[in-house]
């Protein structure tokens, strides 16, 4: 459930090509990583993915047949909680939209409130959040519509740097808990190499594959070894060559 | 009250959507509810109106001025009260055309914004007629409209929405489009289309622009009413002042603009109440910035 296999992925906006033969892989239950410079095209890559920006060649398959627009489940870098609807409303916002009756829709974002440390704000505004508790809400609202694949766009981007650091190990632990497959963008070299099966390096635009880079290294993954290191300092040679 | 001043009129003449009528300060002022700061909220204006009513009475006093030049503000209240009949039945048909063309305002308000809204080809056609709508000199139609619509109520309401759909449908209109952009992608990719981007998205983040417009509205709509009746009806107060005028009874012509002034202020303070109800979430979200 949940292969991913992009392939030759060609995106211009008018004669700008922002895309230029994009491919790349993910097997069901892997989390991979795509880095590269500000502005290279990578959030397009997720909008073609997304189906918010049709693609001007290339294919997106996802367990063998072509994606449709509701294969990715995307959560944007803004969290993006409305604030006229309750936490739990906002979470379940994907469902009713998809058609789920509101009352049902409450009910299946309610259980996993406990393990994304929500319990108790089921009925407080957005606004009584913390950053890392309105990310967590935002991914339960991802997560909820039960798609196939999660499209992460720096979900930690604008937290504190102790905020992130627990929440990349919380999402490590719910990944492999629940076994999501997830493409990941970060501008984080250090996040790609602790949580990433793969990390796909794009260059600058119009963005094209410059190296895909097995992390390969058993979970959970410390930081400070040599070998985490060793994968940064190759991650960030590639980003800069 | 024919060229008021209108945040973000004239940027819309260009067709770019505006921003000011959103969140103005000045009209969104929230009432506090923390315990005595309504009373510290209303203080400070009780003090200028009572220092101003008192330089009014001394200065009347003082200089010996005729009554039918400037009455003092205690004659103003004690010949109102002697008339109080005669204010009440002209009050009363001034706050029905107020309702009526109010109402009809808001139909037509949110009529328009919505399909400018989804039509971006009617947005173009539209916005520079609404513009121009606003450029009708009222004081020269508004005896015209009696002569096309005689007494009855349909002149009033004509002038009463001229004057007000404005305000409250530029209020829609950019409340509309403040919806962020990206939160219109996360619910695009979450499968909606564009009816159901407005009634999850457009439609409540118009909300709080809305309620500045309507205050604004609001305020030009008895005003609005008071005119027309001006110009001619059978009752009202915009007739009782006319015709008081007339026979230079300067103090029940400002008896009656004080009734009119406190309709303004009730009506102003009753959208408060119905923002309340209507969106929770908002006294909240702006108590925590």
């Amino acid at each position: 459930m949940g292969e991913v296999r992009v392939r030759d992925l060609d995106v211009r906006f008018g004669d700008r090509s922002v895309l230029d033969g994009v491919s790349l892989d993910a097997r069901s239950g892997e989390l991979v990583s795509i880095i590269g410079p500000s502005g290279c095209g990578k959030s397009t890559l997720f909008n073609v993915l997304a189906g918010l920006v049709e693609p001007d060649g290339g294919s997106v398959l996802v367990d063998g047949s072509p994606a449709t627009a509701s294969t990715f489940a995307y959560m944007p870098q803004k969290d993006l909680l409305f604030p006229w609807r309750t936490v739990l409303d906002n979470t379940a916002l994907g469902l009713e939209i998809a058609g789920v009756g509101r009352r049902e829709a409450r009910k299946r974002a309610e259980p996993l409130f406990e393990p994304f440390g929500l319990t108790g704000f089921e009925t407080a505004r957005p606004s009584e959040l913390s950053g890392g508790m309105r990310q967590r809400a935002a991914l339960l609202r991802t997560v909820v519509q039960g798609r196939e694949v999660l499209l992460l766009d720096e979900p930690f981007g604008a937290l504190d740097s102790l905020t992130r650091t627990g929440m990349q190990e919380w999402l490590e632990g719910m990944r492999s808990r629940y076994g999501w497959t997830v493409l990941l963008i970060t501008h984080d070299i250090r996040e790609a190499v602790f949580l990433a099966d793969r990390v796909v390096v794009l260059g600058p635009r119009p963005a094209r594959v410059r190296a895909v880079v097995d992390i390969g290294l058993p979970r959970p993954r410390e930081l400070a070894s040599a070998a985490a290191a060793a994968r940064e300092a190759e991650l960030l040679a590639l980003l800069r060559a | 009250m024919v060229h008021r001043p209108l945040p973000g009129s004239d940027a819309l003449s260009t067709g770019v959507a505006a921003r000011s009528v959103t969140h103005d300060p000045g009209v969104a002022a929230e009432p506090v509810v923390r315990r005595g700061g309504r009373w510290r909220r209303v203080v400070p204006s009780l003090v200028v109106v009572a220092v101003l009513v008192g330089i009014w009475q001394w200065a009347v006093t003082a200089f010996d001025v005729r009554p039918q030049v400037l009455p003092s503000p205690l004659r103003v209240v004690e010949q109102g009260w002697l008339f109080r009949d005669a204010l009440w039945t002209n009050t009363v048909p001034t706050v029905q055309v107020t309702a009526v063309g109010f109402a009809v305002s808001l139909v037509v308000a949110w009529v328009l914004a919505v399909v400018v809204d989804f039509s971006p080809w009617l947005r173009r056609a539209l916005l520079p007629l609404l513009v121009a709508s606003q450029t009708i000199p009222i004081i020269a139609v508004a005896p015209l409209l009696i002569i096309w619509f005689g007494f009855g109520l349909l002149p009033k309401v004509v002038v009463i929405a001229l004057v007000t759909f404005f305000p409250v449908a530029i209020g829609l209109i950019e409340g509309f489009s403040s919806a962020d952009r990206e939160a219109s992608n996360l619910v695009r990719s979450m499968g909606a289309g564009r009816w159901k981007e407005f009634r999850y998205l457009r439609l409540p983040a118009a909300m709080p622009s809305f309620f500045t417009a309507l205050r604004i509205g609001i305020t030009y709509a008895v005003t609005g009413a008071v005119f027309a009746e001006y110009v001619g009806a059978r009752a009202g107060l915009g007739i009782f002042m006319n015709l008081q005028k007339n026979s230079f009874r300067t103090d029940l012509v400002l008896a009656a603009v004080l009734v009119t002034a406190a309709i303004s202020v009730a009506l102003f303070g009753l959208t408060f109440l119905v923002q309340r109800i209507a969106m929770p979430w908002y006294a909240a979200e702006r108590r925590r910035g």
